[in-house]
């Protein structure tokens, strides 16, 4: 493996449902640490991708890369390799139990004894501001509240990378914009690699250091957030970015 | 009204005092339809989930064939495995006829696809993404499977008391690879219909009453675990 390789890395990328191609990608690259946006309408093919790189669905055509190496379709290989990732879909989706126990999933998963899993999985609830709903059965709390559950369950298996789905979208603006706050302060604490999928420049400009430009399942611009923003590839991309502003 | 309250009497009287021939026919009874529930729910729960998360080209008809399998007529069972069974059949070697095990066997005909269809319905109800967020968490298949299980908790207990409940109470089947023979494959229901025909009606309800109390026995425990509180811990 080369230390110049990107941490996680698309090629050629493909995706098709049914007959319909809706995702066509020839590079995307995330390097260690990093915080990467990908931005578009909805139906651009961001939850596809997220998808993808979380290698929870197998493109059509080309190969995600981790660590410089081809992802295989091995169901071992595939279950080790997303043990260093972690996905924050738009909705909590916490399963039975208390916050606490959804918290610990992850690292009970890995096969951590419960105590020590108990031990992180409180302390990352104390970091996302719900340690005391962390007897609380999950549904019985607020979706703000489930949401910080879910990126405390998300970061208490301490991932490589972090793929976050919209995770602000079920949340009212209220609560979005403390979460926002809260999550900046985390992940920088965290220093894991990040891609945030959203529709949002707001989310963008907050989180990101790099943004591609995601529309009708073509990746129409990539760079920083300042050059994107400053110098827009297309009147799509221009009006994408002033609806967030 | 005084039948009735007969056969009431006498179901009682026939299970406090202790009657040898009631009990065996209970014991049977629950053997049998146990077994096959335990059986039916040991293979119809990992085929629902194969049915409901697998993706493979027979899977639509298999699907199909499960759904028509819920609401199997006893008696096709019952005739369909007597052919089988019988000495000249296919399967006559086995000498299962007028045995508990051709009856066991015929109960899990009816009840498997009642367990795997419910199942099905189940793990279809819950949001889909939930399957992505526990691979996403780093899950094997197995972990999955039992992840997706402990959620859909109540309506497998759900599935299992359906099984059961059809078995328990089903006669056709039983009456017709079982044979209804005292002290060896006589059941509840079959013994039920025996004694009907022959005019006994308050044995005919006491039997039934036995037969009903069973089955709200069996039924309360299943609904007792159904209604406990969530737990996650492994």
């Amino acid at each position: 493996m080369s230390e110049a390789a990107p941490l996680l890395e698309v090629r050629e990328l493909r995706v098709r449902r049914g007959r319909r191609t809706v995702l066509t990608l020839p590079h995307l690259a995330l390097n260690p640490g990093e915080r990467l946006a990908v931005i578009g309408p909805n139906g651009a093919g961001k939850s596809t991708l997220l998808e993808v790189l979380a290698l929870l669905r197998p493109p059509t055509q080309g190969a995600v890369y981790f660590q410089g190496q081809p992802v295989g379709g091995h169901a071992a290989e595939l279950v080790r390799l997303r043990r260093q990732m972690a996905v924050v879909f738009q909705r909590p989706l916490l399963l039975r139990g208390t916050l606490l126990e959804n918290v610990a999933l992850g690292l009970r998963l890995r096969g951590q004894p419960a105590a020590q899993a108990a031990a992180v999985a409180q302390d990352w609830l104390a970091r996302l501001g719900v340690a005391h709903l962390a007897a609380r059965p999950a549904g019985q709390v607020s979706v703000g509240e489930a949401q910080r559950a879910s990126l405390a369950r998300a970061l208490a298996t301490a991932p490589a990378v972090l793929l976050l789905d919209e995770p602000f979208a079920a949340l009212d603006s209220l609560a979005r914009h403390a979460l926002l706050g809260t999550l900046d302060e985390v992940l920088t604490a965290a220093a894991c690699a990040v891609v945030l999928v959203t529709h949002d420049w707001r989310e963008v400009r907050r989180l990101a250091q790099r943004v591609g430009v995601l529309l009708g399942g073509h990746l129409v611009q990539l760079g920083t957030v300042t050059e994107v923003a400053q110098h827009p590839a297309s009147a799509d991309v221009a009006a994408l970015i002033a609806a967030g502003r | 009204m005084d039948i009735i309250w007969q056969g009431l009497v006498q179901a009682v009287e026939l299970l406090v005092g202790g009657d040898a021939q009631v009990w065996g026919i209970v014991g049977l009874s629950l053997l049998v339809s146990g077994t096959a529930t335990a059986i039916s729910t040991a293979l119809g729960v990992p085929l629902g989930l194969a049915l409901a998360l697998g993706r493979f080209p027979a899977r639509t008809g298999v699907i199909s064939v499960v759904n028509s399998g819920m609401g199997l007529p006893p008696v096709v069972v019952g005739l369909g495995l007597s052919l089988l069974l019988w000495r000249t059949g296919p399967l006559g070697g086995l000498h299962l006829l007028y045995t508990p095990g051709a009856m066991v066997l015929a109960q899990v005909l009816l009840a498997l696809p009642l367990v795997a269809g419910l199942t099905l319905a189940a793990v279809q109800q819950l949001d889909p993404r939930l399957r992505l967020q526990i691979l996403a968490l780093g899950a094997t298949r197995g972990q999955l499977a039992r992840l997706l299980l402990r959620e859909i908790r109540g309506p497998l207990l759900g599935a299992v008391m359906a099984g059961f409940g059809a078995v328990i109470s089903e006669v056709g089947a039983s009456l017709m690879v079982g044979g209804n023979i005292l002290g060896e494959t006589r059941v509840l229901t079959t013994a039920t219909v025996l004694a009907t025909g022959r005019g006994e009606f308050d044995v005919a309800i006491a039997l039934s009453t036995i037969l009903l109390g069973l089955t709200f026995l069996v039924a309360g425990g299943l609904t007792w675990l159904q209604q406990r509180g969530p737990h996650l811990d492994e």
